[in-house]
């Protein structure tokens, strides 16, 4: 037991500064993607509330596409097929190989381009939360559409989604966890690395999943304190 | 567009198929049990600890550290090396499965949870006053009203197993994914490959959702303006 400890520590012996290190890296990618999502799911939402018929159709095919398929798919597509891609271009262009792409931007653009599917939901099931009479009351007191947003809808809406984007954020964390197979130096990546290299995969997996408890759980309480803070002033035990 | 390449791809990957299916189906049916006894546990004080403690765990850690844990982790205990479970403890087709029970039922306990919480105390109390057993007010009243609540939710557990089972292709298992990416080293077509498999997936997720639409205007067709 005490060995196990020297390996997980500080020390010289010890991964703690790379598991350190691994674990903002995946905080890294994940808050990455999740802005990406949220800058998607609210143009997606927005094409589903107040798009054509063809924007509707179109956003709507996306969310259900990228709602099928595995995650784990995607991130391959992104990777190995981005690399495909950018090898045709790079040759096309008479430039010579090798190419590749980053797994930290493939990773970002998948688990964003996921994680927007999602986000549209809950922001579009948020706006549908907003009462009607709020919206028509702005108008009718002249507000410019983009005033009516920034006033009257988002802050509503924001109050709604809250929780929803708190569980999207908290499923973005653990797909961080599949750019691993792109050998980007996550947690997960680090934590294999580690174990394979001391043949300790218990410990290290134990540990790797305490990183990512400790970020769920620390996350979900700025989530809740940040939903707490936006009721105040609302009816208590109204929402 | 290389026609015979997709013809040739898509009859490659659908061996996978029966793997991914059996996955899917065995991981949610073991889900299911075991998130049934995860809430019946919760009836007692120390078993609501230990149910609320397990789906902590398994719902704030990502899947692949799970099937990674189970897979290499649990081997490097001497005792597991020994034990009667060790023949199957070996074989990566049950650590994956294994990994993908335990991950289900913790989010299959909190969909059961949410529709348990959304039975009307009345229609309980109007079971026991009319004479049923408790077992029977569970069979005829609780389950049926909760399964109800819970099916739109449990749709997308369904689907999100299917998808999960995409990760057993780490541990060397031959799924759909696993074909896919095999595939793609020997011929470096990624994106067709990869879209192949894609396209497999995401007509499955659609049957699923289809069905359960079906299944849930079945049950509660008052929910969709239909009267008998």
């Amino acid at each position: 037991m005490q060995a196990d400890l020297t390996l997980l520590g500080f020390g010289p012996e010890g991964w703690g500064h790379v598991l350190l290190r691994a674990g903002l890296m995946t905080l890294a990618v994940s808050v990455c993607a999740f802005a990406l999502g949220l800058v998607l799911g609210t143009l997606v939402a927005w094409a589903r509330i107040a798009g054509g018929r063809m924007t509707r159709a179109l956003a709507e095919g996306y969310t259900v596409v990228l709602r099928g398929v595995p995650d784990l798919l995607v991130i391959y597509l992104f990777y190995f097929g981005g690399r495909q891609v950018v090898t045709t271009i790079g040759t096309a262009l008479g430039f010579e190989g090798p190419f590749d792409i980053s797994g930290f931007v493939a990773g970002m653009l998948a688990i964003g381009l996921i994680s927007g599917a999602s986000q549209s939901e809950v922001l579009r099931g948020a706006y549908q939360a907003i009462p009607r009479g709020t919206i028509e009351a702005g108008r009718v007191v002249g507000m410019t559409r983009w005033t009516l947003f920034r006033r009257v809808i988002a802050p509503q809406a924001m109050t709604t989604a809250i929780p929803g984007m708190g569980n999207q954020w908290q499923s973005v964390i653990k797909e961080s966890a599949l750019v691993s197979v792109t050998g980007l130096v996550e947690t997960m990546r680090q934590v294999s690395v580690a174990a394979g290299s001391t043949q300790e995969h218990f410990l290290f997996y134990a540990a790797g999943a305490g990183i990512y408890l400790a970020i769920t759980t620390l996350s979900d309480i700025l989530f809740r304190i940040a939903e707490k803070r936006s009721l105040r002033g609302h009816v208590q035990g109204g929402v | 567009m290389d026609i015979p390449f997709l013809r040739d791809i898509l009859g490659q990957l659908l061996v996978g198929l029966p793997l991914t299916l059996n996955l899917a189906v065995l991981s949610l049916l073991g889900g299911g049990g075991l998130a049934l006894i995860l809430n019946l546990l919760r009836l007692s004080r120390v078993g609501s600890v230990f149910a609320s403690a397990y789906v902590f765990v398994f719902r704030g850690t990502p899947l692949l550290i799970q099937i990674f844990m189970i897979y290499y982790g649990l081997a490097s205990f001497g005792f597991v090396r020994q034990s009667v479970l060790w023949p199957f403890l070996r074989e990566p087709y049950w650590c994956g499965l294994l990994a993908l029970v335990l991950n289900d039922a913790a989010y299959t306990s909190e969909i059961l949870r949410g529709g348990l919480r959304a039975v009307p105390k009345g229609a309980v109390e109007a079971g026991r006053v009319s004479g049923m057993t408790r077992a029977t007010v569970l069979r005829r009243v609780i389950l049926p009203i909760a399964a109800r609540q819970a099916l739109p939710a449990y749709g997308n557990e369904v689907i999100s197993m299917l998808k999960a089972t995409a990760l057993v292709s780490t541990i060397t298992l031959m799924e759909v994914t696993g074909i896919a990416r095999a595939e793609v080293s020997s011929t470096y077509r990624a994106v067709e490959i990869f879209l192949c498999a894609a396209a497999i997936y995401l007509a499955l997720s659609l049957v699923i959702t289809r069905a359960i639409g079906w299944l849930e205007r079945w049950l509660s067709p008052y929910n969709f303006g239909k009267t008998q």
